[in-house]
């Protein structure tokens, strides 16, 4: 048994794995919008990759040829490309109203202020309205 | 790397790299489909993007050890997994069994038209397809109620729209060339579908595509008077609706949803009939979802601009 016959598969987890690093290690959300993108390429040429045969050709039925390529993973992969799409459009999107909310796109920076937020709602609702000048000056130090 | 623009001309250079692999795994459809899906439409969209975000990365100090270490660990378990897979390129893998011959040996007589990728995609798997559209469909109105803009601030700003590349004759001059071409590519990638690579999805791309290089360059304002907000709107739906209706046309006549083989006398004729229509139902709506997506992102930067 020649397992070097499986490195379309390993191609393809060295593909998925880099866009999952992306996503998981950097901060930035549109550098995690690529490495989504990325992710997503490997799964289609997991796809398209089972569907080869060797000696076939494309799908398009001629006279000439009698054997051909798996259709079924090409229908598959053809919309989820265009899916895929439209999706990202709305994580793009996203980004940019959180911009706008947050005044960065720093996964670190959105944290911090909601953590700032959540703390200042709940002295509010404790009615400590004075330590809040102070912890504002402590985060400034 | 800190510069995003490079990152996102990185990413549209490796979705073109991957169409031309995919050409080289013989799917042509989808090879098509990503090089105007990916290194088109996506990578102008991250840009539209990066005029409303910083362009440079924050440096951050990241510990990427257990990020790699999580990496490391699922990949020693995916290639453990991959041991018991058929190997590439052979023709007897349980996947090439089941319904793929009966596609490859029936179709001709079925359905009647050459390019299989395209009778699956409109007419076996025809279901399937309608939901892929509604997705579409629901992530462009995700886009449209996230960046909407007022009324009242779209005025304001509509009368201090300067196209950026105006000036650039050279562009202007190459692009009142190349836009006519490309519409009619469209069309042609959108009608020759069943004979070639190509059909709704491609071709509502790259008609897309073609109006927008026609934005860019004369702006929005000029590109909205023919592409109104509201007719766009209006034709996202319309796709959809021609789709499905096709289907509910193929029950009231007798057959199956989506069946359509009733459409006329002759089986082959219906489907014949059936695929055009879905495909231009298809077409419909990603040209006018893909264009509304560009505007939305555009009012966008232009609001933007106004406001400082």
């Amino acid at each position: 048994m020649n397992i070097l016959g499986l490195y379309n598969y390993w191609i393809v987890v060295i593909l998925m794995l880099i866009g999952f690093y992306i996503v998981i290690a950097h901060e930035n959300l549109v550098k995690k919008l690529v490495g989504l993108a990325i992710f997503q390429t490997s799964v289609f040429f997991l796809y398209i990759s089972m569907g080869k045969i060797t000696g076939a050709t494309a799908p398009i039925l001629d006279e000439k040829w009698q054997l051909y390529s798996n259709p079924l993973p090409h229908v598959l992969i053809l919309t989820a490309i265009v899916v895929g799409i439209a999706t990202t459009a709305l994580g793009l999107s996203l980004v940019v109203r959180i911009q706008e909310a947050y005044g960065s796109i720093e996964e670190n920076d959105i944290q911090i202020q909601d953590t700032q937020d959540q703390l200042e709602c709940q002295l509010e609702a404790y009615g400590i309205q004075e330590s809040l000048t102070t912890f504002d000056q402590d985060i400034d130090e | 790397m800190g510069d995003l623009f490079a990152v996102v001309m990185l990413s549209g250079i490796y979705s073109l790299l991957s169409a031309a692999l995919f050409l080289d795994l013989h799917a042509v459809d989808v090879a098509f489909t990503e090089a105007s899906v990916g290194a088109g439409i996506s990578t102008l969209l991250f840009l539209a993007t990066l005029k409303l975000v910083p362009r440079y990365d924050k440096k951050s100090r990241y510990k990427p050890a257990l990020a790699l270490g999580v990496v490391v660990v699922t990949g020693a378990l995916l290639i453990y997994g991959t041991l018991d897979m058929p190997h590439f390129g052979k023709a007897d893998a349980p996947v090439h069994e089941h319904v793929a011959p009966r596609y490859l040996n029936e179709s001709m007589d079925e359905i009647g038209i050459p390019n299989v990728v395209t009778s699956v995609l409109a007419s076996y798997r025809g279901f399937d397809t309608l939901g892929e559209v509604v997705v579409i469909f629901t992530a462009g109105i995700g886009v449209m109620s996230l960046l909407r803009i007022s009324r009242q601030a779209k005025k304001e700003a509509k009368s201090k729209t300067p196209a950026d590349m105006q000036q650039q004759v050279i562009l202007r001059v190459v692009a009142k060339m190349m836009i006519p071409l490309i519409l009619i590519f469209a069309l042609y990638v959108q009608f020759h579908g069943d004979y070639s690579p190509g059909g709704g999805f491609q071709a509502g791309v790259i008609f897309a595509a073609g109006i927008i290089l026609y934005t860019m360059l004369f702006g929005l304002s000029t590109a909205q008077l023919v592409f109104k907000r509201k007719v766009l709107e209006l034709f996202t739906a319309i796709g959809v609706f021609l789709y499905a209706g096709v289907g509910f046309v193929c029950l009231f006549m007798g057959g199956n949803f989506l069946d359509y083989d009733v459409l006329r006398h002759d089986p082959v004729h219906g489907q014949h009939l059936g695929i055009l229509l879905v495909e231009l139902g298809v077409g419909i709506t990603v040209a006018s979802v893909m264009m509304t997506i560009f505007f939305k992102f555009t009012w966008r930067t232009v609001k933007h601009k106004y406001n400082q």
